[in-house]
């Protein structure tokens, strides 16, 4: 399998940075809009995974990209959590705890920890769902005994 | 309001991830990472199973303060049903863990099977200790979710078969327990289970309580295995590796099943009277059938899996006693015995059926077949393993003065002090019977005939997997300890007082 | 009302599937019509008639606002409903390579 045709590679050029801009400002902006760490790694995943599909290739070369996207997804949960347990040493002693300053309402900095927390999730979500699709496309693609 | 108490998911959760990461690099530390891990969740379950008693100490997520006594965070909640649960499923949780370390050599990717096992070690902490309805419903899913790949981790035919079974039955399951949650949040516009209660009481609408109740019954039943419900049990908890059938038979049809159930029907809906007459017979059918069903099989762990659901039957059968007694406003002394019949056996059966998987394990290991036509004179060769299933096989089937024989007695007993002659009686005959089929697999295994042809390359298991074992037997013994009043009070009194009263549940956690 | 009941239905529907069909995958599909049957019954317990979006304006802070927990809820749920589909395709591609086929009436080794 060599990918797609021509036309579908030039348009994957055009729109996959775009989407994956999107994809980040979705996630940075998702204590102020709808959407959020999930919504936002949705949309980071289905960049990643428009390029992979288009320009196709050998699928099981991408066994290294899958041990990569593994170590990032696990980092970025470990992330969260260490996250959530320094609510345990400022402030006091609760896990979650919202322990930075909250700011204004309306501003991009703001609502203490919680753009943290979209940044780590949509980091996880977008690496989880990356990993799913890259696993099914390997097992496929993987020759039958 | 104790800072100790998230631990339980947050140790396990980042050791799976952790183990993920680190466990690429580093060969052998997964398997000792997981069993420090839990072996510290033991020690931290059993600080809690003394400190908690009669004080339930209650943990907001996030420091979010009720408003007008009106909660609105998520609430984690320690009292005595839940510490008791926690122990079981921490401590043989990391006695399965170390049985692992020599049986999983066998299979590759031991990283993701410790990883997996740790998410679902946290997945059952976290819906034993969560105190509102929809994260008992995201935890009960973390760790079924790990179940599934557990069950299928051998990717030979029969493994994916079963958890392709599972998962359709599980998925059917989630989907009634995630409407029922609807339908109540619908009603009481909230979800913390003691806020429910406290609405519930305000008005009592018959059909939409008994269509809530059939919905949470039927999705946490799939999930429990009870009798009509039962059809991926056998197949799921046979396929699995043993460390992970000693795991689900022994913990998680009961953490994600039975817990939920009996926490659900006694704190949160009112008590009435169908309810308790469906769920008592539910319970008798499935503690009948199973047995009845187990008796007939060759394959060990199918057998094992069978009594599972006929054991699960016994405490389900007298919970739905307790709930009958209370509903016709008996006597609240048989209630409580009933119960604590209920409850004892809850935690018996954690020990002896995940010692017998355990030794269903180690033949398995040793011999290479499950069949039990294939076996025969292991006693010798296995003196270990064949000590601990002796004592593991009487207590299940109820022979004094094993832990099995006196939850039994005090469920019969109970059983005929309400005056049910007929349940009772059921639950001699299935006791016998239980005890019949396990001589059958006590005979044909260890005792029967002499395999020359194989008698010199049998050994006695190594030795992580002998001292799991020989640690469930002791629990066995000891766990019968807890008959004498003295330990009684502290350790089950608890649990039946806050099962008892749900009013002083929903006070304490309103009230702080 | 009648979206309640409507809500219902798909649920059944998707029941239905499950339990006639033979197909691994189209018994896959049929779970997700019922996930997505119960995604729908909670934004509907969520709607309040003339409501917005929950996000707050600090221009004008009181307006009515539809219920913002089950939308949360579903949010969760979607996650969650995601991990049980790829599970399950995971199980049914390896279940294909072992009997080469989607038939479930091929796929019966455990009986008894």
């Amino acid at each position: 399998m060599k990918g797609m045709t021509l036309i579908v590679k030039k348009t994957t050029q055009l729109i996959a940075g775009m989407i994956l801009m999107y994809g980040i400002y979705v996630i940075i902006h998702g204590h102020l809009t709808p959407g959020g760490g999930f919504a936002g790694g949705v949309i980071v995943a289905g960049s990643f995974i428009l390029v992979t599909l288009a320009y196709g290739g050998d699928f099981l070369k991408l066994v290294k990209e899958e041990a990569g996207t593994t170590i990032v997804e696990s980092l970025a949960t470990i992330m969260v959590i260490l996250v959530a347990t320094a609510g345990f040493l400022f402030g006091t002693q609760i896990f979650f705890n919202n322990f930075l300053p909250k700011g204004n309402v309306g501003e991009l900095v703001s609502a203490g920890v919680l753009p943290l927390y979209n940044i780590f999730v949509g980091t996880e979500v977008a690496s989880s769902i990356f990993i799913i699709f890259l696993s099914l496309i390997i097992f496929k693609e993987e020759s039958p005994q | 309001m104790n800072p100790l108490l998230p631990l339980f998911v947050v140790t396990p959760l980042a050791g799976a991830f952790l183990i993920m990461i680190i466990g690429r690099f580093i060969k052998e530390f997964n398997k000792y990472f997981a069993s420090l891990i839990l072996l510290f969740l033991a020690c931290l379950s059993l600080y809690f199973l003394f400190i908690t008693g009669e004080n339930v100490s209650v943990y907001k997520v996030g420091g979010w303060e009720p408003i007008d006594k009106i909660p609105i965070g998520i609430y984690i909640v320690m009292d005595g049903f839940t510490a008791i649960v926690v122990c079981i499923i921490n401590i043989v949780g990391f006695l399965s863990a170390f049985y692992s370390i020599s049986y999983m050599k066998r299979y590759t990717a031991e990283n993701y099977y410790y990883a997996l096992f740790c998410l679902m070690i946290a997945g059952m902490n976290g819906v034993v200790i969560s105190g509102d309805l929809f994260n008992i419903f995201v935890f009960l899913e973390i760790s079924v979710i790990s179940a599934y790949a557990l069950v299928a981790f051998g990717v030979e035919k029969n493994e994916l078969e079963a958890s392709f079974k599972y998962q359709v039955l599980g998925g059917i399951a989630s989907f009634l327990i995630l409407f029922g949650i609807g339908f109540i949040y619908w009603k009481a516009k909230t979800l913390n289970i003691a806020d429910i209660k406290e609405a519930f009481s305000t008005g009592y609408d018959r059909t939409y309580f008994l269509f809530v109740q059939i919905l949470i019954l039927s999705g946490f039943g799939l999930k429990a295995a009870i009798m009509p419900f039962h059809a991926w049990l056998p197949d799921a908890h046979s396929s699995a590796p043993s460390p992970i059938s000693a795991m689900l038979s022994g913990v998680l049809i009961k953490a994600v099943g039975i817990y939920v159930i009996i926490r659900l029907f006694f704190n949160m809906f009112p008590i009435s009277g169908g309810m308790s007459i469906l769920i008592t017979t539910l319970g008798t059918l499935s503690m009948v059938t199973g047995v009845f069903l187990a008796i007939g099989q060759w394959d060990i762990k199918r057998l094992l899996a069978y009594h599972s659901i006929s054991q699960m039957g016994y405490v389900v059968l007298s919970v739905g006693i307790g709930m009958m007694i209370i509903s016709k406003g008996g006597s609240k002394e048989i209630a409580a015995l009933a119960i604590t019949g209920g409850i004892f056996h809850l935690i018996n059966h954690a020990a002896f059926k995940g010692l017998l998987f355990l030794n269903a394990g180690s033949i398995e290991y040793t011999i290479g077949t499950r069949d039990l036509k294939e076996m025969g004179g292991l006693a010798k060769s296995m003196p270990a393993t064949s000590a601990t299933s002796l004592i593991a096989s009487l207590s299940i089937s109820g022979i004094p003065p094993f832990n099995g024989f006196f939850s039994k007695l005090i469920i019969i007993i109970a059983a005929i002090m309400a005056h049910y002659y007929f349940l009772a009686l059921l639950a001699v005959i299935v006791s016998i019977i239980t005890l019949a089929s396990f001589m059958k697999f006590q005979r044909y295994a260890f005792f029967n005939k002499k395999d020359d042809k194989n008698e010199r390359r049998i050994k006695e298991v190594p030795f992580p997997m002998v001292f799991s074992m020989i640690i469930m037997s002791i629990l066995c013994i000891l766990l019968s300890l807890l008959v004498i009043p003295q330990i009684r009070d502290v350790v089950l009194s608890p649990a039946i007082d806050i099962l008892m009263d749900p009013s002083k549940y929903t006070s304490i956690i309103i009230g702080q | 009302m009648i979206a309640y009941i409507m809500c219902f239905i798909l649920f059944l529907v998707g029941l239905y599937g499950v339990i006639t069909r033979r197909n691994l995958v189209k018994i896959a599909v049929s779970l997700s019509i019922m996930e997505i049957s119960t995604f729908l019954f909670f934004a509907l317990i969520g709607y309040i008639d003339g409501g917005v979006a929950p996000i707050v304006d600090p221009a004008d802070p009181v307006k009515t606002y539809v219920d913002p927990l089950p939308q949360a809820l579903v949010l969760t749920a979607i996650v969650i409903g995601l991990a049980t589909t790829a599970m399950l395709m995971a199980i049914i591609i390896r279940l294909y390579r072992k009997y080469g086929t989607f038939d479930i009436r091929e796929i019966k080794n455990l009986r008894g």
